[in-house]
């Protein structure tokens, strides 16, 4: 098998990410599994707010609140709040389009904003969004207030629900299992979504209004429209990612939607590479995976180290993300992993280099 | 020029004020179809403002803007850029970070359909414009040569190069009026005759261009009409000639007595 071609390395990575929930599962522990889940969901979300953040340059802080209205949707929908159980086909795409009027609810009075006006305002209306959740228990109860709602409908398919586990093909397949496999389908048909927004006419405009608002409206973009696009693409992908999250844990509260939350997806964008796809799979990836590991992985090695547990994990944890951070934009600042453009940006040396060598090899074309 | 070509732009009596500071006043002018129309005037006469009204970064405050037989005042940029005005900066606005090509590719957005729908679907339809796209991107950054720096980031492009990618940009929009903000500013000599040569191929391909120029030696040499602007008023309009012999922009050019030339009275005492 030649990896080079195309065709057998997608087929190589298919099989990696197919058998990918039985290593971890072997190797690390029933736990991990469900870490990896998690990261397949916030790798939506980083996919999502990259849309508005990455192509379009518009700096968003509150984009949790998506992610909370996708989920609370599902929840007040497929639970015994109010006793409905509507099929997941129906709540998803309903907490996906919900989200995306939110999106451009947000969108439309911040179209003049930019840069640091822009990030509190979408700060200032992820907590709005957080905080109605938390006290719309009374004089009607909505929400179940800072209590939230628990007991919501596993992810099921008529019958099927893949929240218990299951006989298949002569394999026991745990619930774990096979929400991961369901996020890895979403979160795949997020990716292509982002790969041809990216290469479209649509994306083109984004990354004009991301470089040079006026100069983009000159050019005939309207620049008002193309800009909602964003926020209601970024929110779509927001949404769909929480109903996930509803259903796969079974309970929401506000807790979950906080100002952290919104900046840790932030960081998985800015950290992995802003604007590339693959960058940012691989922030979503490590930005779930380290503190995980870190949390498992600190009161051991301290209490051999030392003896003695001297700092708690917990507080070690951010302390350890705080310095990563800067480090990464310290030495990488496009991103672990840049997008081509931002690389080239951050190396014009190398592009002078590069554009020498055009100059002398165009004459044979 | 003997034949009467029909009228393109037409700005009747333009006024637009700052605050209390009265930018422009009174201003009127026409272009003719496939003509290269020069506006010039001192720095501070009002050119960069009744350029931003005519592309529609700036609103009128009085008067008629009409453009190809409709009305087009206080319109947005980007219904203008659609109508057929493309611009270019006099600090140039690039897409700094995308490459040549793809600034190119922006300026076919508005002559183009895609939405959201069609990138998602990917059909054959998509496909078969972004294909077109890229085609005619090429063959502008031919045309104003720079074919080979198509992969270059903007940023990286020399000064020249960039004036030349903007122009290619904007006629991506396939205007009918292209207006050019001191396109020669900071060129060298021989630049500057190139570009003389650019914008004499631009017209030939049918589009009208307007030209903001500092430099009145490269006007005289191109324009076919000219108008000068001094403290927000048309002080002349004319064929170059004309226009250089005036007294009045003579005056406003030399820094002479503004008020001595173009007011009769003033001559009187001495008759």
């Amino acid at each position: 098998m030649k990896l080079h071609r195309p065709a057998n390395r997608h087929l190589l990575v298919a099989l990696v990410l197919l058998v990918l929930p039985f290593i971890i599962d072997s190797l690390f522990g029933h736990g991990w599994v469900r870490i990896a889940d998690f990261a397949l969901l916030y790798i939506m979300l980083a996919l999502g707010l990259n849309i508005v953040v990455g192509y379009a340059g518009l700096l968003d802080l509150g984009y949790i609140a998506f992610f909370a209205v996708g989920a609370y949707t599902y929840a007040l929908l497929g639970s015994p709040q109010f006793g409905l159980h509507w099929p997941v086909w129906v709540v998803l795409p309903l907490g996906a389009l919900l989200a995306c009027i939110f999106g451009v609810l947000l969108g439309a009075p911040t179209l003049r904003l930019r840069g640091d006006y822009l990030a509190i305002v979408t700060l200032g209306f992820g907590e709005i969004i957080r905080i109605f959740m938390n006290n719309l228990n009374a004089p009607v109860n909505i929400t179940n207030g800072p209590q939230g709602i628990s007991m919501i409908d596993p992810l099921h398919v008529g019958d099927f629900s893949i929240g218990q586990r299951h006989e298949l093909f002569g394999l026991d397949i745990s619930s774990l299992h096979l929400h991961y496999y369901l996020f890895l389908g979403f979160t795949l048909l997020v990716v292509l979504v982002s790969r041809r927004l990216e290469n479209s006419r649509i994306g083109r405009a984004w990354m004009a209004i991301r470089e040079d608002e006026v100069a983009a409206s000159a050019m005939g973009i309207n620049t008002r429209n193309v800009k909602l696009l964003a926020f209601a693409m970024g929110a779509t992908f927001g949404g769909i990612s929480g109903g996930l999250f509803a259903g796969f844990q079974g309970f929401v509260s506000p807790e979950s939607f906080s100002l952290m939350e919104s900046i840790m997806v932030l960081c998985m964008v800015v950290l992995g590479g802003m604007g590339n796809i693959g960058g940012v799979v691989l922030g979503g990836v490590l930005l779930v995976i380290l503190p995980e590991a870190f949390r498992h992985g600190a009161g051991p090695l301290q209490q051999a180290l030392f003896g003695a547990v001297v700092v708690d994990p917990e507080s070690l944890r951010m302390l350890l993300f705080g310095l990563a951070l800067i480090l990464v934009m310290l030495w990488r600042p496009a991103g672990l992993w840049p997008s081509a453009q931002r690389r080239r940006e951050l190396a014009p040396d190398e592009t002078v280099a590069q554009q020498e060598q055009e100059t002398v090899y165009d004459h044979s074309r | 020029m003997t034949t009467v070509a029909d009228t393109l732009l037409e700005l009747r009596g333009i006024g637009k004020r700052f605050g209390g500071l009265a930018a422009l006043s009174e201003v009127s002018l026409h272009i003719r179809s496939g003509e290269i129309y020069g506006l010039i005037g001192p720095n501070g006469a009002g050119k960069t403002t009744l350029f931003n009204i005519i592309t529609g970064l700036y609103q009128l405050d009085e008067g008629t803007f009409q453009f190809a037989g409709s009305s087009y005042a206080r319109c947005k940029p980007h219904v203008l850029a659609h109508a057929g005005i493309a611009r270019t900066f006099q600090n140039i606005r690039l897409f700094a970070n995308m490459t040549a090509l793809e600034n190119v590719m922006v300026g076919r957005h508005v002559r183009t359909h895609a939405g959201i729908w069609g990138a998602l679907a990917c059909n054959r339809a998509t496909r078969d414009e972004e294909r077109a796209i890229e085609k005619r991107a090429h063959e502008l950054l031919h045309f104003v040569g720079i074919q080979r720096h198509s992969n270059t980031l903007a940023k990286n492009l020399s000064y020249g190069e960039q004036r030349r990618l903007e122009i290619a940009r904007a006629l991506a929009t396939e205007p009918k009026l292209l207006a050019l903000d001191e396109p020669a500013a900071g060129m060298n000599a021989t630049e500057t005759e190139s570009l003389k040569e650019l914008m004499k191929k631009i017209r030939d391909s049918g589009v009208t261009v307007l030209l903001i120029e500092h430099d009145v030696k490269l006007i005289m040499g191109l324009c076919d009409r000219v108008a000068v602007l001094d403290y927000g008023k048309k002080i002349a309009e004319g064929v170059p000639e004309e226009v250089r012999s005036n007294p009045a922009v003579i005056a406003a050019y030399l820094g002479g007595e503004v008020t001595e030339a173009p007011r009769p009275q003033a001559g009187e005492g001495l008759g």
